[in-house]
């Protein structure tokens, strides 16, 4: 049953090697002349004044809610589409209905500005 | 014990091979085709026509000195390139390159496995890369990589939807998740899924460009808003490693395209008797040459179309595709209904 998962194991198990091969690897080999200059944050040659964490734009927090809410949807039409052959109408209806509570979502989300970005 | 251990590792350190061959001739290619379009000759003193650059790519950034700014939390920082990573590789478990095939004997499948919830597992391992990126802005502790990981993860989650969405379209036309069984499915209706899906295709294909951050959707990499990125503060091998996520990830997505809509190894028309001739080349070659189109036409975009501007983006992606793709899907199912009935 599970037999079909075990190359998946071995290969996260190869892919996570080989990562982490590569980067043991170049801390052996590369060259290290650091100074104080050079380890300071990037910021366009000006000293950074203040911490990088600071409060930024909530549409960024309601994109992520708005996926979770999409995706999680959209999840839930897999398991519909795969046996789709056999519920037919029955499947379409009750797919509509959940596809229409769905739109009424996006619509509502739509009219409050949710997807504006500016 | 063969069965079940040596041979998966095997095909695993082919596949992993090609992977890495082709994402460094990916890089070389991409190099090549923009010079072209620009009339240039791109790079051309390593080797004849520049044929070793990757080689010589790859070992620079091998001995590059690797930073780690002062204020960087120091593990997150090593882990996030390693987060991006493993997840660009790994989806390849599931991809079928082609038909099971006869080496000296033994039938041997040209997949590594075959899942029954095969897209199911794409689309769930290719998210996790989301959070490489975005650990990889937080762990700099520097503003340009923070901001530019925020529009990443932001333009990245708001694509997946509607991708994802496309696929439903898919798996009701094929009636399973098992990337094997899709492309079956192709060859019993003996036409691309691409043919029938057009809207699902662009729409795919669109939202396989912003999320792999390309062009005309490479805002996160926007180099004059926010100079390299997400990956700003990485240098050296660690850097590679995004480097090699991002390539790994556009052969991902032309791979599960050519899977899902155009025919994974089966040959073109594969509803005209009379190309049958086709049949001789392997399916393997057909899966080939498919992924190296649409990788072309990625490279060709990035080389023709201008970048767009972040709302445009979001605006594109909730206001258009999502609707559009919603409607396909409903679209979809009536017509299924209506013939099956």
């Amino acid at each position: 049953m599970l037999s079909p998962y075990i190359p998946i194991a071995i290969f996260v198990l190869v892919a996570t090697g080989f990562a982490v091969f590569t980067i043991v690897i170049s801390r052996l080999l590369h060259s290290s002349k650091y100074n104080k200059v050079k380890l300071e944050p990037y910021e366009c040659g000006i000293e950074p004044v203040t911490g990088a964490r600071d409060r930024y734009s909530i549409r960024y927090y309601l994109v992520a809610m708005l996926f979770v809410i999409f995706d999680v949807e959209t999840v839930f039409m897999f398991p519909w589409a795969v046996i789709f052959d056999r519920l037919l109408l029955f499947g379409l209806i009750e797919m509509l209905v959940f596809i229409f509570i769905l739109v009424v979502g996006y619509y509502y989300a739509w009219q409050k500005g949710a997807l504006e970005w500016v | 014990m063969i069965d079940t251990f040596v041979i998966p590792l095997v095909k695993i350190l082919v596949v992993l091979n090609a992977t890495l061959v082709a994402v460094s001739y990916m890089v070389l290619l991409e190099r090549k085709v923009i010079a072209w379009t620009q009339s240039r000759l791109g790079p051309m003193r390593v080797g004849p026509y520049g044929v070793l650059q990757p080689i010589a790519d790859a070992i620079k950034l091998m001995i590059k000195e690797d930073i780690t700014p002062v204020r960087a939390d120091r593990w997150v920082f090593t882990l996030a390139p390693i987060i991006s990573m493993v997840p660009a590789l790994i989806v390849y478990a599931v991809i079928p390159f082609g038909p099971t095939v006869t080496i000296f004997g033994h039938a041997v499948p040209l997949y590594v496995t075959d899942i029954n919830v095969g897209l199911l597992y794409i689309v769930s391992v290719a998210s996790v890369g989301v959070y490489g990126i975005i650990l990889a802005g937080y762990a700099s502790n520097s503003k340009y990589p923070l901001l530019a990981s925020l529009r990443a993860s932001a333009q990245l989650i708001s694509y997946e939807v509607a991708v994802t969405l496309t696929l439903v379209s898919v798996i009701l036309m094929a009636g399973s998740l098992s990337m094997v069984s899709i492309v079956l499915a192709q060859e019993q209706a003996r036409v691309w899924y691409g043919f029938v899906q057009p809207l699902a295709f662009g729409i795919f294909f669109i939202g396989s460009l912003a999320e792999t951050n390309r062009a005309p959707f490479d805002m996160p990499e926007a180099e004059q808003e926010l100079t390299g990125g997400f990956h700003t503060e990485y240098s050296g091998m660690r850097f590679a490693l995004f480097f090699l996520a991002e390539y790994a990830n556009m052969i991902v997505v032309s791979s599960v395209a050519t899977t899902l809509f155009l025919g994974g190894w089966l040959r073109p028309f594969p509803n005209v008797a009379w190309l049958g001739v086709l049949d001789l080349i392997p399916g393997w070659i057909w899966f080939l040459v498919k992924s190296f189109v649409f990788l072309y036409i990625f490279i060709w975009v990035r080389a023709t179309l201008p970048r767009y501007r972040y709302d445009q983006l979001m605006r594109l992606g909730w206001k258009v595709l999502i609707p559009l793709a919603i409607l396909n899907l409903v679209a979809t199912a009536i017509v299924k209904v209506w013939w099956l009935a």
